[in-house]
């Protein structure tokens, strides 16, 4: 008997149910159907694994990947408007002149690997909310805010109440994420974005993004936001009261990331403790200072 | 022209780079069923019940086993032993009464599709009275199990430290990895009722062995078991070891009358195949002043993992057969303590006990030679078994045979790769990067790998009418380049073009004996079993065109397939394939068939040998190592493919920054695995490695072979422990505190800071 071909599956979820959405109002309605159950596919590219180790197990995904009403880009003002199907790549390079296009940037490649760049989505990497994860850093960086759509309507959260803790943020379950606005930086902003993976394209341990107005004067508007310490990105917010109206010095910038290294109970794993994860702040976030005030 | 010796082109790759090669789990067959895993969730415990009902009760599911189904196949066998009395830590193919790791089979699944097999799987419920795990089985006291003790020594101890000058001691240990190949495990059994034979799908290392264990398991005639071996994405000494998924196919094959499939997903790889590594060593050598070491007593303890698995204690065999390396200590006694956990069972991982030991051998020559004040390659220059004690016998044992360095220089390899480095120029280059701020820093390690372990391969060539040929082994192929290896060595004693031969390997009904892949003895026993083979053949083909040619057989000689007098290709000539025509049944008086065995057998081992050299450079603010250099200077005897070889050192070298950086099968304290993901068990990808440097030596042939070769399956990953964390050891400029492997960023850190 000649063994033949044949597709494998290795890795298997458990049973589930697939609709296809062709609009955001279906989308929204599948949701306002199932509520818990459901679970929305992007990029797939942090759900699909968590299905396959059965870690998540919806019983119903609403794909919305047909959806190019959410795949856009625009500059509206001062304000980058984000559509929740972008993908990570788009952003490798600037999508807007100046610091924010920049930042975006800096930290796209970062996020995994190309061929996950080329699946995952802005809003995908938002809703999962991971604590290191590149999208929820800069969004919490810069004050953006999140536009959803269910079937009651929707609303706008504010980053800072958006992450709530490990892979859980404010969005109910029968709401779906469709935009980002971020306010553009002011054009003659300063950024850093440095962040530590023991291998390339690993999450990072951990990872600290600036931004801050510092020309020919004091440090104003200084703006801190850490990746990887705490169970949500979070702003160091005495770090940044510390440095507002301080010379761009070594030393304000060193005084800054050791008080940034205080500022939260962080949290360790196999890869780092909290001590270690501690030290990290402290590096990174003099290196994004230093970065930022030398480019 | 010679094809041995030249990069000839792998014969092998067209269907795997065109997509057609058949790995495990490209395999299937009609009516499968397929298997599903129900493995324990706890480390320890007394399983009281397992409850299959739920599971038994769904549709599509066609049976659900426990141990109580099982009862009658006895546990599985150690394939090497070297010490009696420990079959009672022998593992069975399902949990009878205890659980011992988590990831250990309690029961299986049989269904109509894999997902539905993983769905039922949920549903079995296993009832487990919890019990206190070992996890760290130095220090858990009693409770810890040692199934044995293996010791080796020479010489006067006492003499050599009596009086000696100077003392060091250390503790160094290696953590937790394995070989992960790209490809998990798989196997599919049927029971093939037209030739009375269950057959298997998706065997690699050893088939034959395996064949031999599954029928004498499961109570059949050897006649009544074929392997068979497919595409293999990669051994490095884990795979195709026999464990129980294996045997669970073929039983559920004979009992259920349908084939059974069954293909390892990533995570159950890693709680399931082989681990290995997981030493502690505390060792203590006596020195003169100069640096010559007059004794070295070492002490250590394997972490075994739950049971004794196919290679019983060959690692710890190897670890203490190996560790002086290439240095003439004249005393020297080991002692290894085989300790069970309740963690993932060990087995061989490339250069198994070698790896270990050669990183605590030269982290100790580091350390020595920082206390006396002298250049490590002084201190290692001064021990080294000189060329003249050539061949060298140690005076002990390892996996049953005398070991006996069979040839080699190695003061010459030293200067060598000195040279190679230009050692002068790069210690002062990195000593003035040192003192502009940066931590870097060169490490090196010296080692002796064996290879070649007999005590037998056999090799048919057989050519048929239209001139092809056709090389038959009973070796097994893991990806390594066996068709092209050995292709090259028949085409050239044949005297036939390589495009005109093909070879087979990895199928018992084939050959009736097979040893199979590892020890780095392919090329070595194989390809002079080829040679032997080869040469039959064509003594047989002389012969016969001799008397066509009527021309004296010495005078003949053979050419791209054509027999003719040497001197005068232009003149008379018969093929090969009419030289089979003529040997055809009822034609000749003699054998049959233009075909012959050749068998090699030996009873030592060769011993390549080799330098690995490691620059790094450490980030102060993150602890991280990035190797910037790594060099390997091996001597192979003689490089039947040099790109092979160098495909061979790079992928080990590899595998070696994995093990001294990144990959780390870590455990909490009760027992649960912490990196059974990709996501935490990392290992190097191209991103972490440097160019690896290859400094490939053909100068001391051995004596022990016909091909004059030694192998180079694990030369590339020996040293690289040593070499990166004698390296960190200079850049931290803390030569005496880097003891233990990986050097994870977090762990550098904490040298640095000076608080390991
Ligand atoms: C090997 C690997 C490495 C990675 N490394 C990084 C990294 O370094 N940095 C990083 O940031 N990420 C990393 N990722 C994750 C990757 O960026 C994912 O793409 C991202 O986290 C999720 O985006 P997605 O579009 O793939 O979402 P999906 O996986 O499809 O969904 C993720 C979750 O968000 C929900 N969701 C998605 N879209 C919406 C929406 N519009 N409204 C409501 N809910 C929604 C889903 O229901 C699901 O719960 C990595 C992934 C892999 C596999």
């Amino acid at each position: 008997m000649a063994p033949g071909y044949y597709t494998p599956a290795f890795m298997k979820p458990a049973p589930f149910d697939y609709h296809q959405a062709r609009s955001v109002a279906e989308a929204v309605a599948h949701l306002g159907e199932y509520g818990y159950e459901a679970k929305i596919l992007a990029g797939g590219q942090s759900l699909v694994p968590a299905m396959n180790f059965r870690l998540a197990r919806p019983a119903v995904l609403v794909d919305i990947n047909p959806l190019d009403e959410l795949d856009y880009l625009e500059e509206d003002g001062d304000t980058l408007r984000i559509g929740a199907m972008v993908r990570h790549v788009t952003f490798e390079r600037p999508v807007t002149e100046g610091p924010t296009g920049r930042l975006l940037a800096m930290a796209a490649h970062h996020v995994g690997h190309l061929p996950i760049r080329v699946r995952g989505t802005f809003g995908g990497s938002l809703a999962h909310a991971d604590p290191a994860a590149e999208w929820c850093v800069i969004a919490l960086l810069l004050d953006a805010e999140l536009a959803t759509r269910s079937p009651s309507g929707g609303r706008d959260i504010p980053a800072a109440d958006f992450f709530q803790t490990v892979f859980t943020t404010a969005l109910e379950p029968e709401e779906l994420l469709v935009e980002a606005r971020l306010p553009n930086l002011a054009p003659h902003t300063r950024i850093g974005f440095q962040q530590f993976s023991r291998r390339a394209g690993d999450f990072a341990l951990t990872m600290a993004a600036v931004a801050l107005e510092a020309d020919d004067g004091p440090v104003a508007n200084a703006r801190i936001a850490l990746g990887g310490v705490s169970d949500r990105p979070v702003r160091a917010g005495e770090a940044e009261q510390a440095l507002e109206g301080q010379p761009a010095t070594d030393e304000s910038f060193r005084a800054a990331a050791e008080i940034a290294a205080q500022e939260f109970d962080a949290i360790g794993d196999i890869h780092g403790s909290a001590d270690y994860r501690r030290d990290l702040v402290r590096a990174l976030t003099r290196r994004a200072l230093e970065q930022a005030i030398s480019t | 022209m010679s094809y041995v010796g030249s990069s000839v082109k792998r014969i092998e790759d067209r269907p795997l780079l065109t997509g057609e090669a058949r790995f495990a789990a490209d395999l299937s067959l009609p009516d499968q069923l397929h298997m599903r895993v129900v493995r324990s969730p706890v480390a320890h415990g007394r399983l009281l019940e397992v409850d299959t009902s739920e599971a038994r009760s769904m549709d599509g599911v066609e049976a659900v086993w426990t141990g109580d189904d099982v009862r009658e196949v006895p546990p599985i066998d150690f394939r090497m032993a070297w010490v009696e009395g420990l079959e009672r830590f022998r593992q069975s193919i399902l949990a009878a009464d205890h659980v011992r790791y988590v990831g250990e089979p309690v029961a299986i699944v049989l269904a109509e599709d894999p997902y539905l097999a993983e769905d039922a799987a949920e549903l079995v419920f296993a009832g487990i009275d919890e019990l206190d795990p070992v996890v760290d089985p130095m220090a858990a006291g009693p409770a810890a199990i040692e199934t044995t003790v293996v010791e080796k020594a020479y010489g006067d101890l006492e003499g050599a430290f009596g009086d000696a000058p100077v003392v060091v001691e250390m503790e160094l240990a290696v953590g937790r990895h394995s070989g992960v190949p790209m490809e998990t495990r798989g196997a599919l059994a049927c029971y093939d009722p037209l030739r009375s034979v269950l057959e298997m799908f998706g065997a690699a290392k050893v088939p034959h062995h395996n064949r031999a264990a599954i029928a004498s398991m499961l109570g059949l005639p050897l006649g009544a078991v074929v392997l068979r071996e497919g595409h293999v994405g990669g051994g490095f000494g884990i795979r195709g070891e026999l464990y129980p998924e294996d045997v669970l196919v073929c039983l559920a094959a004979l009992r259920l009358g349908r084939p059974i499939r069954w293909v390892e997903d990533r995570r159950e790889h890693m709680l399931a195949a082989n681990h290995s590594r997981d030493q502690v060593h505390r060792i203590r050598a006596a020195v003169e002043s100069d640096g010559r070491i007059r004794g070295v007593i070492d002490e250590f303890w394997v972490d075994q993992g739950a049971y004794l698995r196919t290679h019983q204690v060959t690692v710890t065999e190897l670890t203490t057969s190996m560790l002086p390396g290439p240095y003439a200590w004249p005393a020297y006694r080991s002692r290894g303590h085989v300790m069970l956990s309740n963690k993932t069972p060990c087995g061989t991982y490339r250069a198994p006990g070698r790896y270990e030991s050669t990183f605590v051998r030269e982290r100790l020559i580091e350390v020595i030679a920082h206390r006396l004040s002298l250049d490590s390659s002084e201190v290692r220059r001064r021990n080294l078994v000189p060329p003249e004690r050539m061949p060298f016998e140690r005076g002990i044992a390892a996996l049953g045979t005398e070991v006996t360095y069979d040839s080699g220089d190695y003061p010459g390899l030293l200067d060598r790769t000195l040279e190679y480095l230009d050692y002068e120029q790069l210690t002062a280059d990195l000593a003035r990067r040192r003192s502009d701020g940066e931590r870097v820093g060169l490490g090196m390690g010296f080692f002796v790998e064996k290879s070649g372990l007999g005590p037998f391969d056999g090799v048919r060539v057989t050519v048929d009418e239209a001139g092809q040929v056709l090389v038959v082994t009973g070796v097994a192929s893991i990806g390594q380049g066996v068709e092209t290896v050995l292709a090259q060595v028949c085409a050239d004693a044949l005297g036939v073009g390589i495009e005109s031969v093909r070879v087979r390997h990895g199928q018992t009904d084939d050959l009736a004996y097979g040893m199979g892949a590892f020890a780095s003895r392919v090329t070595v026993m194989s390809g002079s079993a080829t040679l032997i083979a080869a040469r039959r053949v064509r003594r047989k083909a002389v012969d016969v065109a001799a008397s066509v040619l009527e021309a004296d057989p010495d005078d003949l000689t053979i050419d791209r397939g054509r027999v003719f007098v040497r001197g005068s290709p232009g003149g008379p000539a018969i093929t090969l394939g009419e030289v089979a025509r003529r040997l055809r049944p009822g034609l000749t008086a003699g054998e049959p068939g233009l075909t012959a065995e050749g068998w090699f057998t030996v009873d030592h081992m060769v011993y390549p040998y080799g330098i690995h050299a490691a620059v790094v450079r450490v980030d102060p603010d993150s602890g991280q190592v990035e190797v910037e250099r790594l060099v390997v200077a091996y001597e192979v005897g003689k490089a039947v493919n040099p790109e092979l070889v160098h495909g061979q050192i790079a992928g080990g070298a590899a595998q070696g920054i994995g093990g001294a950086l990144l990959e780390d099968f870590a455990y909490d304290e009760s027992g649960q695995p912490l990196a059974a993901t990709f996501m935490d068990y990392l290992m190097p990808t191209v991103a972490e490695m440097p160019d690896v440097e290859v400094l490939l030596l053909e100068e001391a042939p051995s004596p022990a072979n016909p091909l004059g070769v030694k192998g180079a399956g694990e030369g590339g990953i020996t040293a690289v422990g040593a070499a990166v964390a004698n390296a960190v050891a200079e850049a931290l400029g803390r030569p005496e505190e880097v003891t233990r492997l990986p050097l994870g960023p977090e762990r550098v850190r904490r040298i640095a800071a000076g608080v390991a």
